[in-house]
């Protein structure tokens, strides 16, 4: 039986629900599995901690909420303090490298990957893609969700005008990811 | 449009609306209600609907009567303090036996309360919250799937008992995300307005078949139509006086009570081998509560949901015959007891009855019903 439970976090703006909504699309639609996706919604989501959930699963979903994640991403210091400690062993904790400083002792057990999301967005241009690098990274790394149906997911919710820089910035993460894993 | 969609709740109601031949949506924003506007303004425009943004709730409402009555299936969507405005009017469109759908994503509550945070604590206000004497029927969706399917229905039934129907949905569905599969259109099975047996010169407006419908010939078709809130008799006049609202009024309620098997849907859960523990719930609640069961049931308790679809008319039948086998019953709802004073009613002292209940802003966690239903299986009766 499969059964992810993932969270998104970070500040609002970065596209924190959007990442959340295309892991859940790819994996529902084009992957075929049951997915529930909740997320923060009121003022939170248009500023200060903001966070989207995505639970992946073989079987019929009931709770609709994360309790215990197998995959968090962090993308802000806020998020971190929040969402990154008291993780149980194995899971997969990926983080913005120039965003947020982890503490070694939250990483005992833990399957913690780092990369330069937002700076490598910059580098491409755009700073608004930071969150498909990190979603490129999160296929990448965990493989929770198919890149087929990730890229798919993308290209079916982003204007069609920017697919190709949102293409490329999701390629950028998961080169990340296999050096990444080499490197483990 | 249809297919799998990746969507939230409040837009699979929309669509379900659409999908229920919705061509008038009257609204005003509110939240957690806003997306079903917002998604109605961009749809229905472009096949032929009309979306017209009120200046209130009240005359939202009333929009959606006039609408109705003009040949047009219409809905309206709001939450707590909106569906408030709405309650007057809602008993107009029930007195005039006006088929509509009003959607109530509902919040936590009273007054503004929680605008962006669940609640399940409009129930009994669906059920009693326009004065007077009447029946109502409300449904109630889990999951977006259900919010668009359900829609459909409602307005299935609307036109089926000619009255408002209530979608009692709340803000975790609303805004939450999964897989939706929306029919073509040619696969929808919709219930057509039910046509006058007979010519204008020999049909009165409110003569009814044997179930206690009248049938419903639209403004504009020929017939005599004269629609008041006042207690009126078969011509639709109005005549003020005890005789005629003994008829009508009884009428009113014998539709929906009378054919309350008929309209009752409900699903059971774990319910096969008659459970010792029964746990009634509806709506988003009804989620943890099958991951209750589901945990209880791997731990070796007899233990079964019975999940309400539709929720008003009350099932009484299920509900009797579930109280005379279970040894213990649990509603769990997202309020601070409503339907589980219905539950009580109609167990009549069977076997004990407990609520789980929740005062609003998240939805129940499994831990802490199952912690719940532990003390309370110890303890008995407060």
């Amino acid at each position: 039986m499969m059964h992810y439970q993932i969270r998104v976090s970070g500040f609002g703006g970065q596209g924190i629900i959007l990442a959340g909504y295309i892991i859940g699309k790819g994996a529902s639609i084009y992957d075929r599995s049951n997915v529930s996706f909740t997320q923060s919604y009121g003022p939170e989501a248009r500023g200060g901690a903001c966070s989207s959930q995505v639970i992946i699963s073989s079987e019929e979903i009931d709770y609709p909420h994360v309790t215990d994640p197998d995959a968090v991403i962090i993308m802000s210091q806020a998020a971190y303090a929040r969402y990154g400690k008291n993780l149980k062993p194995g899971t997969f904790l990926l983080t913005d490298s120039d965003l947020v400083k982890v503490d070694p002792e939250d990483l005992v057990n833990i399957k913690h990957f780092s990369i330069q999301a937002t700076k490598f967005s910059e580098d491409l241009g755009k700073k608004i893609v930071a969150n498909i690098v990190m979603l490129g990274f999160f296929t990448g790394i965990t493989e929770m969700v198919s890149r087929e149906g990730m890229l798919k997911a993308i290209e079916s919710t982003v204007p069609s005008k920017m697919f190709d820089i949102n293409k490329t910035a999701f390629e950028k993460g998961l080169q990340e990811a296999e050096k990444a894993k080499v490197a483990v | 449009m249809h297919g799998e969609f990746f969507m939230n709740g409040d837009i699979a109601c929309a669509e379900g609306g659409i999908s229920g031949g919705c061509r008038l949506f009257a609204g005003y924003p509110i939240t957690p209600a806003t997306e079903i506007a917002e998604r109605m303004s961009q749809r229905l425009p472009k096949i032929g609907g009309v979306f017209i943004q009120m200046e209130d709730e009240i005359a939202s409402m009333n929009c959606i009567l006039g609408a109705s009555w003009g040949g047009v299936k219409s809905m309206t969507a709001t939450s707590g303090p909106g569906f408030s405005l709405m309650m007057e009017n809602l008993g107009l469109g029930v007195i005039t036996e006006t088929p509509c759908v009003l959607v109530d994503v509902q919040r936590g509550s009273p007054s503004t309360g929680l605008p962006t945070l669940v609640g399940q604590a409009d129930m009994m206000q669906a059920r009693w919250g326009s004065h007077g004497d009447y029946e109502i029927i409300a449904i109630s969706p889990w999951s977006p799937q259900e919010a668009y399917d359900f829609t459909i229905k409602a307005f299935n039934l609307s036109e089926k008992y000619r009255t408002p129907v209530l979608v009692m949905t709340d803000e975790a569905v609303g805004h939450m995300t999964e897989k939706v599969t929306i029919l073509p259109e040619d696969k929808i099975v919709l219930e057509p307005r039910r046509k006058p047996p007979l010519p204008p010169d020999k049909f009165k407006l409110y003569s009814y078949d044997e179930k206690n419908i009248p049938w419903a010939p639209n403004a504009g078709d020929g017939y005599r139509i004269h629609v008041t809130g006042l207690t009126h008799d078969e011509r639709g006049y109005p005549v003020v006086n005890a005789e005629t609202q003994n008829k009508l009024v009884r009428r009113l309620v014998n539709k929906i009570r009378l054919n309350e098997k008929e309209i009752a849907d409900y699903k059971g859960f774990y319910m096969d081998d008659d459970p010792e523990i029964v746990i009634v719930s509806y709506g988003i609640t009804a989620r943890p509560s099958l991951s209750v069961v589901r945990r209880l049931r791997k731990k070796g308790m007899k233990i079964g949901l019975l999940k309400l679809n539709v929720v008003w008319p009350f099932p009484e039948d299920v509900i009797r015959k579930i109280a005379s086998i279970a040894t213990s019953m649990f509603t769990v709802e997202n309020n601070l007891g409503q339907v589980s004073i219905e539950v009580e009613r109609v167990n009549f002292g069977r076997c004990p009855c407990f609520q789980i209940g929740h005062a609003g802003g998240e939805i129940h966690s499994p831990e802490e019903i199952i912690k719940e239903i532990e003390v309370s299986l110890k303890n008995g009766h407060r």
